[in-house]
């Protein structure tokens, strides 16, 4: 029998319907791979004994003859969804020894499409970063390796989801994007990411990061495996009042391989300055690809774009500020008090050990840009910019159906780097950070791989709610670059 | 350029509700100033006659009844509760 953890989403969702195997032995070969790849790090909290019981449940709803979107197949879930009865951290420790008494919208989505959950996988804190360096819960390795043999991020902030698809711990994760924590990470880790519309996915039961730009995607090896999961995420939801009341068209079935005559838009302002030779040609040859494909290849421009970092990283810390205003040491999480204390000691202390810095930081640059005396000219003037950004997206979409340029500016780097200033990091985020403002879907798809053998992904970004012809394209790019390479270790 | 003082570093802290020492504040006022100053290209953009986007979502936001839908459910509000006491959180005293 061939190694179930290689499966595709789609392959393993046709092999149970076929009676190739069952839910509890995909379900159990995915245990083992968790077990063996510990040294990666990959989950906060596994969840082996409900991941069984939920594979039973699904081989007997399948003998029964109903079987869901996702019947049995096993997934990974960020520790940012609220999970009923299973510890939920945010990777924080504020959140350590939380557990819901509820079930986020999208995991309930999942679960009812008949999903079985393996464990809770790890992030940067609060979804704040891009290397999954700055979790409570330690650094996710990236299963790839550069030539020196070195540890590599994954990525992030959905590090844990990106390694733990990448090394076949999991047919596929949940993944949330708020500045490019889907499609960064999938590009570093080979895999496919894409971050829906805004407002595809219910944000209810989600732990808050920045409420104007959180998503929630599928994260998985194929395109047709996002298409698939996303379907099965997705969905109005009342209880999120930003959540659109959209129907969820059948996402698989854009996968046409047909994008002749469509319009793909190229951005010469995302041809930035120091922009490594490497990326540049991955660029350039997912444009001939395209090309080959019948596509019409323009160029576009989003004259705003330099400034979309700057505007990201004012109007994310300052939703931050607000959103984790709720970690008081009352209500749940961890609490610091000595005898004796104040209401505001208590705060303060709790807040000061159950935040790590990066998290710190950004309250606090946020609660800044909100004050009095500086919202004008800061929070309010951010505001305006990101409506330039939006109408620059907005007027290339009046004349082309996707763009195309790449998800990040380079391949993983090691984990250590860019630690020294917080601005560098921010820079990973750059090609990411303008489709978040604008509420854009974006798919980065792994078409590539750097000098050091390491993965590349480029990105597709499209109109409010039109994933499906990000999908097409998307589809179009990996047939086209057969993308097969693995991470040492998981060659099928 | 907009460079943070300790004294601002101190007041922004507190406003957070997050302790921070003396050594902390130093390092804090760097971190924070670099942030800052690479925020600080904005100001070149000229927004005249631009309104603030403070949503992407293209949509009334919808009405509901003001009616209760959920309740009874004391247990687990409080089940994650650092403390609690009777059915209630517990705070420090507030009150002298």
């Amino acid at each position: 029998m061939t190694d179930l953890t290689n499966l595709t989403l789609a392959e393993a969702r046709d092999g149970l319907a076929k009676g190739d195997y069952t839910s509890v032995e995909l379900t159990e070969a995915h245990i083992k791979s968790m077990e063996a790849h510990r040294n990666l790090n990959a989950y906060i909290t596994e969840t082996p004994d409900k991941a069984l019981d939920m594979a039973k449940a699904s081989d007997a709803k399948r003998a029964k003859g109903d079987a869901g979107k996702m019947e049995g197949l096993p997934i990974a879930i960020k520790d940012l969804f609220c999970t009923e009865g299973v510890q939920t951290t945010a990777a924080s420790h504020i959140l350590e020894g939380f557990k819901p008494e509820y079930e986020s919208t999208v995991t309930t989505n999942l679960f009812n499409n008949g999903a079985v959950m393996l464990g809770k996988a790890n992030l940067d804190e609060f979804a704040m970063g891009s290397s999954n360096t700055s979790s409570y819960y330690g650094n996710v390795i990236n299963p790839w390796k550069g030539k020196d043999g070195k540890d590599l991020v994954p990525g992030g902030s959905s590090g844990g989801s990106a390694a733990a698809v990448a090394a076949g711990m999991a047919l596929a994760a949940t993944g949330t994007d708020t500045g490019g924590s889907i499609r960064q990470p999938a590009s570093y880790c080979g895999i496919v990411g894409l971050k829906p519309t805004y407002g595809r996915c219910s944000r209810w039961g989600i732990v808050a990061f920045a409420s104007s730009l959180d998503q929630a995607g599928p994260m998985t090896k194929t395109v047709r495996d996002a298409a698939i999961m996303l379907g099965a995420m997705a969905g109005h939801d009342a209880k999120d009042s930003t959540s659109a009341p959209v129907a969820v068209p059948d996402f698989e079935a854009a996968l046409t391989g047909d994008i002749r005559g469509m319009k793909i838009g190229i951005p010469k302002e995302y041809r930035v300055d120091n922009m490594p030779e490497e990326i540049n040609k991955l660029w350039d040859n997912g444009i001939a690809m395209l090309r080959d494909a019948g596509a019409e290849v323009v160029d576009v421009t989003l004259p705003h774009t330099k400034y979309a970092l700057g505007t990201y990283y004012i109007v994310a810390p300052a939703e931050a500020s607000s959103n984790l205003a709720r970690y008081d040491g009352l209500r749940y999480g961890q609490r610091v008090m000595d005898e004796g204390d104040s209401l505001d000691d208590m705060y303060m202390k709790s807040r000061a050990a159950g935040f790590g810095k990066e998290v710190q930081r950004r309250i606090m640059i946020g609660t800044y840009v909100l004050s009095a005396g500086y919202y004008d000219a800061y929070y309010n003037k951010a505001l305006k910019v990101r409506r330039r950004i939006y109408q620059d997206f907005a007027t290339a979409f009046g004349t082309v159906d996707a763009i195309l340029a790449p998800t990040a500016p380079s391949a993983a780097f090691a984990i250590g780097e860019n630690e020294d200033d917080p601005v560098k990091m921010y820079l990973n985020d750059v090609f990411t950070v303008p489709a978040s403002l604008a509420g854009l879907p974006g798919l980065s798809v792994p078409t590539g791989l750097s000098s050091e053998g390491l993965p590349l992904g480029l990105q597709l970004i499209g109109k409010p709610f039109d994933e499906e012809t990000v999908l097409r394209v998307g589809g179009v790019l990996e047939t086209a670059s057969n993308f097969t390479a693995k991470p040492a270790g998981q060659e099928g | 350029m907009s460079s943070l003082d300790k004294e601002t570093v101190r007041r922004i802290a507190f406003l957070s509700r997050i302790n921070v020492s003396e050594e902390g504040l130093g390092e804090l006022a760097g971190d924070l100033t670099r942030i800052l100053d690479f925020v600080e290209e904005l100001q070149e953009v000229d927004v005249e006659g631009c309104d603030p986007l403070t949503s992407v979502a293209d949509l009334t936001l919808p009405m509901r009844k003001d009616e209760v839908t959920d309740g009874n459910i004391q247990q687990k509000v409080l089940s994650n509760a650092p403390m609690t006491d009777a059915g209630c959180f517990v705070v420090p005293k507030v009150v002298e």
